[in-house]
């Protein structure tokens, strides 16, 4: 909402996208996860995943969020839908 | 009192972390106390340029500890305070000439003279930093509002702790109110909470920072400049006096300021 507003009405002040980006990198500097190894978790995980479910690669989401003063993994996983004709429709 | 040992540090370098060393040692030793001011920087020293006493080493640090010497023999008297003393390090040596045990030894032994001994740390997390911090028992942080400064400094600030130094402060350096003011630098509140660490003083920017260091006379010597009354603010509050912070403003003053008295 923040960056909505910001852009609508010009630039965002840089101490803002300093403290982002600070707060951001501290994510990973505090847990010690780089985003190298974050990247090697989603290797691997993709990996199990698709023995089970056939999931779209390219739209996989994952980071470290913090909520309150813990932090998560969170990661958003959409699973490939079949292009189906719609169902219910006379045969042509 | 008891001999305080303080090691002044930031993680990333050129924050200012000399500067502050050496006007904190000249503020402390005008309040009248008994202060040592020691280079931790093995190989790059520098604490004697800024302080004005590079023509007066005979012995180093690392004389004294590989037996060359007695300590008060590469201990150098300031002529301009009475209370004040410092110990250069060598510069044609590496990080490994001193040890954390050594540097230990050396803090306890300075304890039974002075009132603070100041430790100038490099700057990195390796051994020249564990190595400065090994004898002190509280730290200050230096910081510029800097993503990357901010960003190490909140890694030196994990390691101060897991070293048990306390209290572990913070000194924000080179604030600019101007830009502050206009949302281009990060203030002073953004670096607290992103730091989670009690603030002991901010220091602005200030060109008499510069001049100070090319005389090598620290600003808190004369102590008529904003940047050297920031420094001699600090020291009280390390002494213990409450000290309000100065108000930094961006320049010009504003006409509803000056007409309600902030001064």
């Amino acid at each position: 909402m923040f960056d909505f507003f910001s852009k609508l009405f010009g630039r965002e002040k840089s101490s803002n996208i300093a403290k982002e980006r600070l707060q951001l990198v501290l994510i990973h500097d505090r847990n010690d996860i780089s985003p190298e190894t974050l990247e090697h978790i989603r290797v691997d995980m993709i990996k199990t995943l698709k023995k089970y479910l056939e999931i779209d690669e390219k739209g996989i989401e994952m980071e470290l969020e913090r909520k309150n003063r813990s932090v998560a993994l969170v990661a958003n996983i959409p699973l490939k839908t079949m292009n189906r004709p719609l169902r219910g429709q006379k045969k042509k | 009192m008891d001999c305080r040992v303080i090691v002044v540090t930031s993680g990333k370098g050129g924050v200012g972390k000399t500067t502050t060393t050496a006007n904190l040692a000249v503020a402390l030793a005008s309040a009248g106390h008994k202060v040592v001011a020691i280079d931790g920087d093995v190989g790059l020293r520098n604490l004697d340029v800024i302080m004005g006493l590079e023509n007066r080493i005979v012995y180093t640090l690392v004389d004294v500890i590989e037996g060359n010497c007695r300590l008060n023999q590469a201990m150098i008297k300031d002529k301009r305070n009475e209370n004040l003393f410092m110990i250069p390090t060598a510069q044609s040596r590496t990080k490994d000439a001193v040890t954390s045990e050594q540097m230990t030894a050396l803090c306890n032994e300075l304890r039974k003279e002075f009132d603070y001994v100041l430790v100038d740390s490099p700057a990195g997390i390796e051994a020249g930093f564990r190595n400065s911090a090994a004898g002190a028992d509280e730290a200050l942080v230096v910081v510029t509002p800097e993503v990357s400064a901010v960003r190490d400094a909140d890694r030196i600030i994990g390691l101060l702790e897991s070293m048990e130094k306390a209290p572990i402060r913070l000194i924000i350096n080179r604030i600019r109110p101007d830009m502050v003011k206009r949302g281009e630098m990060l203030d002073i509140q953004d670096v607290l909470d992103i730091l989670a660490v009690e603030l002991v003083g901010v220091i602005p920017d200030d060109e008499s920072i510069v001049i100070s260091a090319n005389k090598g006379e620290p600003l808190t010597f004369s102590g008529d400049s904003l940047a050297a009354k920031a420094f001699a603010n600090i020291a009280n509050r390390i002494r213990g006096i409450e000290t309000p912070f100065l108000e930094l403003k961006a320049e010009p003053v504003g006409f509803f300021r000056r007409l309600f008295g902030g001064k």
